[in-house]
């Protein structure tokens, strides 16, 4: 049940809050358009005209690196103008609100905004107070959403293993929190994957998660069982402070991917992790570097997915600025 | 000056009266006679309530007015406008204001800016820990005698269990009601919606039905020991009703409302972060908003109340869990229970009752009621008016509401304090 505050009145995508209720029609696009961007991240002159005037800000009021980083370098390959803004918690928190923030650079003519907030809602509440030419693009909201990461992994699990639709995907880790799961489950569920199964003790686990389509299992031996593909999730530390976990070492005993676990999925079964990733803890050296690790290919596949999103976003797709 | 109300039909649940008779109300705003005119009345002014109801003041059992220390958000003499309007006539306010009402200067303070602005009756809730701190009991008595009609730590709920006790069993000794909000604050912790489809679809932080359930049993146990009367503020789960139902059955002497809100809304009205259903206790699943329907049939709930939160617009223009919980509620507190007799689950007199003798006697003060000799708190309201909440219609400062745009049957036209019009439309 989502409002159509991404779509405008002609049904064209405006925003990027969340992959709920995008059809697989709209995914397919984006992931075909990601594909011809690849082709432009390989050439010797890797830019292309399409956003040339466009001004484009990542808005970060939660640190990042890799997500912002990939995030400039796509709209630069787009021609656009970047300004990266990381705006710590405690400005905001000195009286200015968030939407003062938006405001305020929206007055200096901004076209869109990439907006990371530690607050689940914080892209919504932004789309839905910004003029209609602004345009939002969610790159994570707490533990609600982060769109752009749920599309380059199908992305890749598409580049690497052919028709979604015959695939059983395990996503594994702290599903609780984590906004990367429920994107990539949106997006997996809407390609109609075969079966996509969620892996985690109950204290990381949300109540209901079957309900966003996906079957639970507490136990890697029983959830890895012939999968086809492996998607870790990054653990963070404190989870020890909320008793969510009794030690790094049991978690990685239980739930940290080795090569013995691995075993248990299809011979050719992928692994995939959306960084920045914690050896020993998530996941054993010796796969995250091992040969079924299409960890590195993620990141950059994520430039050519960001690339789309923002041409889709702002209008035309790869050729559009060549024709201009 | 004496008034003659004609025409209506008048429900009065407290003297099984509903029917058409006219109500006479003497110049000192006493009920003078209910159907014949008593001898030599003359009616100063006469209000035609043809096709109208006629009933007793409404009697919110929680209404926050802002004031004092919030007064960016609202003020006693804006919301008690607002109550009025919405043909409230007496209030119960909780005591966490700033300062906190665990004085009686304070709890004198607040009665006596409601009675100068001549509108609504405000009865203070004291706190029944000094500041609300849970650690040491505020004075009861003095703030009883103050015109405190009840005890609560309202939204801190005291959480060391000694204290409790202690608190239960001084109320229980100077035969006081104690006003408790069924929430453990570690279950709690960190949630702003139900923990449930909705939490886990927005990933937003849930608070499971257990943080309620788990305070109701720990009260209910303690209430058993020291034989205090309580009574739940707003239940949000069908657990919790269940609970309370057995401890009533078992003659335990406690008894609980819900709010407007809860009997209408489900977790999934908050769509995508619509800040407006913002509220605590979380709305919670449709299996819990049909059990406390049927609680209310089955008179285990014994009021509906607003739980009326005003907040300034920037409250809720927040990301979520950060905006502030509450809902601006004095002015669809009738509309959404009439609503309910709409959708046949309660009768109107039920309903009636459910606003103004009952809470009423969980008060235990002399409101809700129109027998001869009793104030002349009244409530006319047309009920076949249609209208659609707007904005611009709405009296209290507080404009944040989830209701906006939904269309209402039934609409107060009249509002009578003491005998005086304080209202009319």
């Amino acid at each position: 049940m989502t409002d159509n505050l991404q779509f405008d009145a002609q049904g064209r995508l405006r925003h990027l809050l969340t992959l709920e209720g995008l059809s697989r029609r709209t995914l397919v696009e984006i992931l075909d358009a990601a594909e011809s961007f690849i082709a432009v991240g390989e050439r010797e002159i890797k830019k292309v005209p399409l956003l040339r005037g466009q001004t484009v800000v990542n808005l970060f009021f939660e640190p990042s690196t890799r997500t912002r980083t990939t995030f400039e370098i796509a709209a630069k390959r787009l021609s656009a103008d970047v300004i990266n803004l990381n705006v710590s918690a405690s400005s905001t928190s000195k009286g200015e609100t968030l939407l003062d923030t938006v405001r305020n650079l929206e007055a200096m003519h901004t076209d869109l905004f990439v907006v990371r907030h530690n607050e689940s809602g914080a892209a919504h509440l932004i789309a839905r107070h910004v003029p209609a030419h602004v345009h939002i693009i969610n790159a994570g909201d707490g533990r609600h959403a982060h769109p752009t990461q749920g599309l380059l992994d199908a992305f890749t699990v598409r580049r690497h293993k052919g028709d979604v639709g015959k695939l059983t995907v395990a996503i594994v880790g702290d599903i609780l929190h984590s906004r990367v799961a429920r994107s990539e489950i949106h997006a997996l569920t809407t390609l109609g994957a075969r079966e996509v199964r969620v892996i985690a003790p109950k204290t990381l686990l949300p109540v209901a998660v079957e309900k966003l389509g996906v079957t639970p299992y507490t136990d890697m031996a029983e959830g890895l069982k012939d999968v086809d593909v492996v998607m870790m999730l990054r653990l963070q530390r404190e989870r020890m402070a909320g008793a969510h976990i009794p030690s790094e070492q049991e978690y990685f005993n239980l739930y940290g991917l080795t090569p013995e676990k691995l075993a248990h999925a299809r011979k050719d079964a992928i692994v995939m992790h959306p960084g920045p990733m914690n050896r020993g803890l998530d996941i054993d050296s010796a796969v995250a570097d091992g040969p079924q690790s299409v960890i590195l290919p993620q990141v950059t596949y994520g430039i050519a997915v960001r690339m789309a999103v923002m041409a889709l976003i702002l209008g035309g797709g790869p050729d559009a600025g060549r024709r201009a | 000056m004496s008034l003659l109300i004609t025409g209506g039909r008048l429900i009065d649940p407290a003297n099984g009266m509903d029917g058409k008779k006219d109500l006479y109300i003497d110049a000192k705003g006493f009920v003078a006679s209910v159907g014949k005119a008593p001898a030599g009345f003359k009616a100063v002014r006469t209000i035609d309530a043809a096709g109208k109801i006629v009933c007793p003041g409404l009697v919110d059992l929680r209404a926050r007015l802002r004031e004092p220390g919030l007064e960016y958000k609202a003020t006693i003499e804006s919301e008690t406008r607002a109550a009025v309007a919405a043909g409230i006539t007496t209030l119960c306010c909780p005591p966490d204001t700033h300062p906190v009402i665990d004085t009686p200067a304070m709890a004198q303070m607040l009665q006596s800016r409601a009675w100068r602005f001549g509108l609504a009756f405000i009865h203070p809730l004291g706190a029944l820990t000094r500041g609300l701190e849970g650690k040491l009991l505020a004075d009861m008595e003095s703030l009883d005698e103050a015109g405190c009609v009840g005890f609560t730590n309202a939204f801190t709920p005291v959480s060391d269990t000694q204290v409790l006790r202690r608190a239960f069993e001084y109320a229980a000794t100077l035969d006081l009601t104690v006003f408790l909000h069924a929430e453990d604050p570690w279950l709690k912790g960190t949630g702003c919606v139900h923990e449930g489809e909705v939490s886990t679809r927005l990933g937003l932080p849930g608070i499971p039905e257990a943080a309620e359930t788990v305070a109701v049993a720990r009260d209910l146990a303690l209430i058993e020991q020291t034989g205090c009367r309580a009574h739940f503020c707003g239940l949000s789960s069908a657990r919790a009703i269940t609970m309370v139902a057995e401890a009533q059955k078992r003659g335990l002497p406690v008894s609980a409302d819900a709010t407007a809100h809860h009997l209408h809304l489900t977790e999934h009205d908050i769509g995508d972060f619509d800040t407006q259903c913002h509220v605590r206790p979380p709305l919670r699943s449709k299996k819990d908003r049909e059990a406390l329907r049927r609680a209310l049939k089955n008179s285990v709930l014994g009021a509906i109340c607003s739980d009326h939160q005003p907040h300034e617009p920037d409250a809720k223009l927040a990301p979520f869990a950060q905006s502030e919980p509450g809902i601006s509620a004095l002015e669809t507190l009738l509309p959404l229970t009439l609503k309910l007799v709409d959708e046949n689950v309660l009768g109107l007199s039920e309903a009636i009752a459910l606003l103004t003798l009952k809470p009423a006697q969980i008060l235990g003060i002399e409101a809700g009621q129109l027998g001869v000799g009793a104030t002349a708190d009244v409530c006319i309201f047309d009920p076949k008016q249609a209208w659609t909440l707007t904005e611009d219609q709405i009296v209290s400062r507080g404009h944040n509401t989830p209701f906006l745009g939904n269309e209402f049957r039934g609409r107060v036209t009249h509002t009578l304090v003491g005998g005086k019009v304080v209202f009319e439309r």
